[in-house]
């Protein structure tokens, strides 16, 4: 998100999802769209079989969507930003960008040009491991198109360089001129319901809600007169510093809402250790989690059926979440739970409903302003929605950036933080499956996806299996420098040679218990997709 | 501009474009063809002949879904003889299959039962004679009784038109022809994927939510639309509720963007932990820590957060506290959450689980 606020002026998917279904190409890279975001996966293969539309998958493992793909572009993980910069190479080379577009709206591309120079398709080809002719050949496609769509997920994100590969897919799209036009885009598919809304609503250490910085004075003193409280100038920790914090001994309080950071994080024996050193660590969530368990405090709260509210999904639309039963016991909403712990600390909250929460969202929130519950009723309003008229916004940047003219920033390529070596050779990622989600506290609950998918797999490459003696089924010990795993082997070509695939679903598997908490310098994210592991039958 | 043709429908002339079928004019003028097969944003295959209409000059009964409009058309959808061929079509169905409508999680929402009932059969003419084949029962999901297939067709073309994930087709002929996966493999052994559109769009009690089977007639369950509470897509679903339990889940194309009616495994199948008994139903405290949690009020347990962060605050600066708010919680909770951290605790340390 950082990256594309950073080249676009705003972070959120540019497109809408409906777009995806007629575009000329799309462009789909670290995101293994049909089990991740099934519904739009289903989109993109409706626009290859039936209106003709191109698609170039560039990732390491041979998902679904490769089956539908003109061109598969393997490359090794963690090489994105030398397969984007090739892909500019060929295309800067063979003069196929659109010249007057990058004159008009961008700058930085003298930069930009001089840097991709050496990225020839056989220099690439020896990083990523992508044929020259391959590489070639997707450049041409993608910038041969009048409306070409990239999208990607956490595949992009998850590396330490996972800013640079987000400002990456921002480069090509821009020097194709694709950005701003339907069906065009730098789209990243949220991974959760509302991250895109937690994001909005100011859920984050350096921004209040609508991204207005808290650094900025006049932004400040606006909030402060709204809450009548003084607020604080100074940007506050993220995630993972604020467990680091945790561990130092400089944060001695933690309120978890939703959250399961003892499955979720990287090099959980670690996090495990910090929290506990915490004074006071207060876990509202539904279920007894693996963080609740060693709470100071656990809050019971509603799930979503039983409550009232909104969403924001991944392409900014504002919808409706509605009560259809009541909460078990004494459950409380999370909204109604702050209000209590607030009225407790001597600041008065109260609300009567999750309605009069969102007037109040609205009046601070300027890309929010024209929404209503009454104007939810029937479809969601995709922001920017800034007044009651506007009918919202489908894509964004039309005519111009939101921070003017769209940046180029020119990438070298680093390798990731951890590579195989000759004490652990093999490469490990980490993702989600379709049957299960995030750290498995709902479908580990449901009878259907149990059934379909009921443990953890380790995916390793037939030729891996034959060398290391490993039938599909066995159990096997996954080791990195920071611990080990049982899971049952599944065999397949999946996964590259060399490469083996987890999910961080289980907890009777905590795969995070394996992953290097090495984060991305700007946004922060541990690089989930990269670690060193070895392999034994166990 | 594109060109316009008239066309004529049960006596009243109308404009219609180029392409358009005999049954999307007639629905635009608001005149009922009945259907069966038929299923908008797929393919028009007239397999049922349901919709069959006279069209002067025609030397037969015209399919009115499959037919495009042609320049001054005379079209009639009511008269005696089409009726006539309709009963004889519905009844057909009717007796090649095991429509027990006593049994089935259909009855009352099922378009075979309501075109028996609107075509008005008291019985089919023919001998009942179901095939006899054994249930898909192979699986929690979903539930496949092929005795009540019509061979519409439908679930064939959501797999592989909307879904694409090329599943279902039909397998033998005649008589004999049926709906399944490949080598006719039970849905758990075969390459399904569950995301349900075959039970959604099936007409009958052929596809049906396997949960929601005996758990409730369709006019006792409320539905409630809602968004889905899984990944960033936010698809509109109807929950279906009984008890105050979660019976079926459904989409609604009617709801339109962003999913237009489909779902996925985890949105239609997934919806079990909302009642299941491991909910916290209790505030739960643990005063000293190397004592177990145990139940509280919320009374207690409010004055219990508030008294130590207002001493941690006190002793440590409002900087030594942090909060993780949370993409699956609403956004009105996610703007209090860091109104809370903000003004009242006064520190900026607050994130959620964007990054991961």
């Amino acid at each position: 998100m950082a990256g594309l606020a950073a080249t676009f002026g705003s972070g959120a998917m540019t497109n809408s999802i409906d777009e995806l279904e007629y575009t000329d190409l799309i462009l789909a890279t670290g995101t293994n769209t049909t089990e991740n975001h099934p519904v739009i996966g289903a989109k993109v293969k409706r626009a290859v079989k039936k209106n003709g539309t191109k698609l170039i998958v560039i990732d390491p493992r041979e998902i679904d969507l490769v089956k539908y793909a003109d061109i598969w572009l393997r490359q090794n993980p963690g090489t994105d930003v030398a397969v984007f910069n090739g892909l500019m190479n060929v295309i800067i080379e063979e003069g196929l960008y659109a010249k007057d577009y990058v004159a008009q709206r961008t700058e930085g591309f003298d930069a930009l040009k001089a840097m991709v120079v050496k990225y020839t398709p056989d220099y690439v080809e020896k990083i990523s491991g992508v044929p020259a002719q391959d590489l070639k050949k997707a450049a041409r496609l993608y910038a041969q198109a009048n409306h070409a769509s990239i999208i990607y997920a956490m595949g992009i994100t998850q590396h330490i360089t996972g800013t640079d590969n987000v400002k990456s897919t921002a480069n090509l799209s821009m020097l194709c001129g694709n950005v701003g036009i339907e069906g065009g885009g730098v789209n990243p598919l949220r991974g959760q319901n509302n991250v895109q809304g937690a994001c909005d609503m100011g859920a984050l250490p350096n921004v209040f809600p609508a991204y207005q910085p808290v650094a900025n004075e006049d932004i400040r003193k606006k909030f402060e007169a709204t809450w009548g409280a003084n607020l604080s100038p100074k940007p506050g920790l993220t995630l993972m510093e604020i467990m680091a914090g945790a561990g130092s001994g400089a944060i001695k309080a933690l309120y978890v809402m939703g959250e399961n950071p003892l499955l979720s994080d990287p090099d959980l024996h670690h996090v495990k250790k910090e929290l506990q050193k915490l004074d006071l660590m207060i876990v509202q969530d539904i279920f007894l989690t693996e963080t609740a368990q060693i709470a100071d405090v656990v809050l019971p709260v509603t799930a979503f059926a039983e409550k009232e509210g909104t969403f924001t999904n991944t392409e900014r639309r504002v919808q409706r979440v509605r009560k259809a039963i009541e909460p078990p016991g004494d459950a409380k909403t999370d909204w109604e739970v702050i209000c209590g712990i607030s009225n407790k600390m001597g600041y008065p909250m109260h609300y009567g409903s999750a309605k009069e929460i969102f007037e109040e969202v609205t009046t601070v929130t300027p890309s929010y302003a024209g929404i209503t519950y009454k104007r939810l009723e029937k479809e969601g309003l995709q922001w920017p929605c800034p007044t009651a008229e506007h009918k919202g916004t489908k894509y964004l940047h039309k005519d111009k950036f939101s921070r003017g003219l769209g940046l180029f920033t020119a990438l070298e390529f680093i390798p990731s933080n951890e590579l195989p070596d000759q004490d652990y050779p093999f490469l490990l990622s980490t993702g989600r499956v379709l049957y299960h989600y995030h750290t498995g506290t709902m479908t580990t609950r449901a009878k259907g996806p149990m059934e379909r998918c009921p443990e953890s797999l380790v995916e390793i490459n037939p030729a891996d299996a034959e060398k290391l003696g490993i039938d599909d089924g066995q159990m096997v010990k996954v080791t990195s420098r920071r611990g080990d795993v049982k899971a049952k082997a599944h065999i397949t070509t999946k996964s590259a040679p060399g490469s083996i695939f987890m999910n961080f679903h289980f907890t009777e598997a905590p795969v995070n218990l394996l992953t290097n908490p090495a984060l991305d310098p700007t946004g922060k994210i541990p690089e989930y997709k990269v670690c060193a592991v070895k392999l034994a039958a166990a | 501009m594109e060109k316009k043709l008239t066309v004529t429908i049960d006596g009243q002339e109308v404009t219609a474009t180029p392409g358009q079928t005999i049954l999307e004019v007639a629905q635009d003028m608001g005149i009922y063809i009945p259907t069966l097969c038929h299923y908008s944003k797929t393919t028009n295959v007239g397999a049922c002949r349901v919709c069959v209409v006279e069209v002067e000059n025609a030397r037969s009964y015209v399919a009115s879904c499959c037919a495009p409009v042609t320049p001054g058309m005379v079209v009639r959808t009511d008269t005696p003889a089409i009726r006539s061929a309709q009963k004889m079509i519905v009844e057909l169905l009717w007796s090649s299959g095991d429509h027990n409508c006593l049994t089935c999680e259909q009855n009352g929402q099922c378009e075979l039962q309501n075109l028996v009932y609107w075509l008005q059969i008291e019985k089919p003419r023919f001998k009942i004679e179901p095939p006899g084949y054994d249930m898909d029962d192979s699986n929690t999901m979903i539930h496949r009784d092929l005795n009540k297939c019509v061979l519409c067709g439908r679930c064939i073309r959501a797999c592989n038109e909307i879904q694409v994930n090329e599943v279902l087709d039909f397998a033998n002929r005649g008589s004999y022809a049926k709906v399944g996966p490949a080598f006719d493999a039970d849905y758990i052994d075969s390459s399904c994927v569950f995301c349900g559109e075959c039970l959604q769009v099936c007409p009958t009690g052929a596809i049906t939510f396997k949960q929601a089977k005996f758990a409730g007639r369709p006019w006792e369950l409320k539905k409630t639309r809602t968004t889905c509470a899984y990944c960033g897509v936010g698809c509109q679903m109807d929950l279906y509720t009984k008890d105050n339990k979660i019976v079926k889940v459904m989409g609604n194309r009617e709801y339109g963007q962003p999913n237009e009616g489909s779902l996925c495994v985890k949105g239609r199948f997934g919806m079990d932990f909302v009642s299941h008994p491991d909910r916290l139903k209790k505030p739960l405290i643990r005063y000293k820590k190397d004592e177990a949690l145990q139940e509280t009020t919320w009374e207690e347990a409010y004055t219990f957060i508030a008294d130590k962060l207002k001493a941690v605050k006190k002793a440590n600066g409002p900087d030594s506290i942090a909060g993780l708010s949370s993409a699956r919680v609403t956004n009105e909770e996610n703007y209090l959450f860091q109104k809370f951290m903000r003004a009242v605790v006064g520190t900026n340390n607050v994130d959620h689980c964007a990054r991961l």
